[in-house]
Parts: structure tokens; sequence; C-alpha cells
């Protein structure tokens, strides 16, 4: 049977240096539930430290978390590859790894990258460079989640900064994205309207929470028997009588 | 100023429409975002970018720019040179920073505003 799953697929936590330090596993479970979600996806920028706590947090809970990981290409477009399993996201994790810009993070600068637990306890620090780039192509980088099994999705398109159509000028024709992504500071049908025009593309809206408030502030309601990669490539496509719907 | 005195005198690697370099270049535009090179740029400008990726030849084709610079010894990529070879863009490239490279312009009277 078909269910209305409303999920906010990207959420950063505590391991992104730009996000609040608040964003601990424990509390973002609690957050979603306490705003009505049934999924959302981790995406930490270009790590998945922090997914395995996520998932054994909301672990027993109506909440399902999706492996994810907000990827930084070489153009410096942000995309976010949603996973089956937290396998498939750490092998990513592995590939991003590899090719992330050399250098430390600056605490300082840029904000503490922790490494935490399900009950919320530290565990320890990342001092990789995670607000750099990798030097993988937008072509690669989504090639690499379509060859683990995941989707591609191409963040908060309408930013100029770190979005493809900032970065690129336009989506490459042919560029095999799953679904763009439009954040929640305008208006969803707006956006579809303005941004359906230039990409075959399937369009959903998520919040890029970096705190705890900005959780489930951009919503997209999956139709779909279960909360599962495949069942949700079939709303992006519209297979199947499964569809995505903007939440306004 | 022809772009192949811009070549010679800046020492630039040419990769591509190597037969276009009598073309003049009426100024020239830096920048890294292509959404800002679509909005900014002027026709018959030289573009100096560290962007490799080949939606740069089609946002050369939109604005007319009449030829794309790449610094920081940065390489495009294969697809990127084939299609700026068919759109006949010369793509050429450089060692140099992009601050030294657009001082080197400046001094051979180019601008970037006119």
């Amino acid at each position: 049977m078909l269910k209305c799953l409303r999920a906010d697929l990207h959420i950063h936590t505590c391991l992104s240096p730009c996000a609040d330090l608040t964003m601990s596993p424990l509390r973002i479970v609690q957050a979603a539930l306490a705003r009505r979600l049934d999924v959302i996806a981790i995406c930490d920028h270009n790590s998945a430290e922090n997914v395995q706590a996520a998932m054994n947090a909301a672990r027993g809970t109506d909440l399902s978390v999706c492996p994810a990981m907000e990827i930084t290409s070489a153009e410096e477009v942000h995309v976010i590859g949603l996973f089956a399993d937290a396998g498939a996201v750490l092998n990513m994790q592995k590939k991003v790894y590899d090719n992330l810009s050399s250098g430390k993070n600056d605490e300082r600068l840029f904000g503490e990258q922790i490494i935490v637990n399900e009950a919320d306890e530290i565990m320890g620090y990342s001092d990789r460079l995670l607000i750099g780039a990798t030097s993988i192509s937008i072509e690669e980088v989504i090639a690499g989640i379509h060859e683990l099994g995941g989707l591609a999705i191409a963040s908060h398109i309408d930013r100029e900064a770190y979005s493809i159509l900032g970065q690129l000028g336009f989506i490459p024709e042919n560029l095999p994205l799953d679904a763009l992504e439009v954040s929640s500071r305008i208006e969803s049908n707006q956006a579809k309207h303005l941004f359906s025009q230039i990409s075959a593309h399937p369009v959903i809206t998520s919040s890029d929470a970096h705190n705890l408030d900005e959780i489930g502030k951009g919503v997209t309601i999956f139709q779909v028997e279960r909360p599962t990669i495949d069942e949700m490539r079939h709303a992006l496509r519209n297979e199947n009588g499964r569809r995505v719907l903007l939440e306004k | 100023m022809k772009i192949a005195e811009i070549v010679k005198s800046c020492k630039l690697q040419v990769l591509s429409a190597s037969g276009s370099l009598d073309r003049e270049a009426a100024g020239g535009y830096a920048s890294d975002l292509l959404s800002d090179v679509m909005a900014h740029s002027n026709k018959g400008d030289i573009w100096i970018t560290l962007q490799t990726h080949p939606n740069i030849v089609a946002v050369a084709v939109l604005k007319e720019i009449c030829g794309i610079v790449l610094v920081n010894g940065r390489k495009p990529e294969q697809d990127t040179v084939s299609k700026a070879e068919s759109e006949s863009i010369p793509i050429m490239v450089t060692d140099l920073p992009a601050f030294e490279l657009i001082g080197e312009l400046h001094a051979l009277g180019l601008r970037g505003k006119r």
C-alpha cells in the first residue's frame, strides 16, 4: 500500500564545520520526530562519519535515516548522494577522501568537525579539510554515486554559491541527475515553475539544516510503499504510481 | 589585439581552434562562476578562468567570447577540448596564476571595462 512519507533529505550534523554544534544524532532524530518527518538524510560535507550514529539513534523509532553525503565536485558544485545502506556511503566516502583537497581543518576559521556516537558522546574530531573540494568532476561524482546504487541530487540550485547553476551556468545536457533540490528559502511552487523550464529533472525541496530549528523547513512528500532508495527512485521517476510532491 | 599576439607575448599553449587565433580580443573578463560570466562578460572578451568543465565552451559561444585561458596549469577535460574544436573556440593554458596573467594582459593594453 502506498503511503505519503514526509522527507527532509538534506540535514547536516556537527561533523560539518559550518553546522551548529548542537546538531548531534540524537537531537536531530528527536527534532525530526517532533516535526512529524518520516525520512531524513544525513548529509555532511564530504564525509559520512556520523551517518551510522544517526541511524542507530533512530532505531526503534518511526523515523528512517537515509545514509548520505554532500560531495563537493571539482567544479565546486554540491551534489547529494543518497544510499541504501551505510556500507555504500562509506565506499563513497573512501573515494571522496582519496580525492579531497589536502590540508587540515582550521577549527578557528571553519568550525569544529565532531564525530559522535548515537548517545551524542564525542568520539573524536575529524581534521580533514571537509570544507574543501574534491578533484572529482561532477560527471564522475554522479557516476560514482550510481555505481554504488545511490541517487544523485544537485543541491540548492536556487542559490549562487556551490550550486550547479551558479558554478556551471546551466545544467549540462544528459547529466544523469536523479533530482534537483531547491532550498526552502524560495516558494516550492515558484521553484518548480522556475526550474522545470530549464531541465527535465524532478525537483525536491529540503531544509539543508545546519541547526536544529531548520530541520523540516523544507519537506518533500514521497508517495511510496516504503522509505527505500528503490522506492524513492520510482517516485522521482513517477513510476508505478510512486511520485513526489513538494510540501508548502 | 589579435589572440595570436597574446599567445606569443604571454607564452600560452593553444589546445584547440588554433586556426582561429586571428580573432581580435576586445577586452578581458575573469571569473570562475559561469553564471557570473553569462551575466557580465562582454562580446569579444578573452576569458580567464580555472573551470575546465565542458560548459565553459557553451558559455563562450553564447557570450561571443573570443578565447578562454585556463590558469594555474589546469588542463581541460577531453570533452571540453573537442567541443571547443568544433565550436572554434581557442582554449589556451598557462602555468601562471590568474593574478599574474591578468597583470600581463593589462600591461598589453587589454581592459576589463570599456
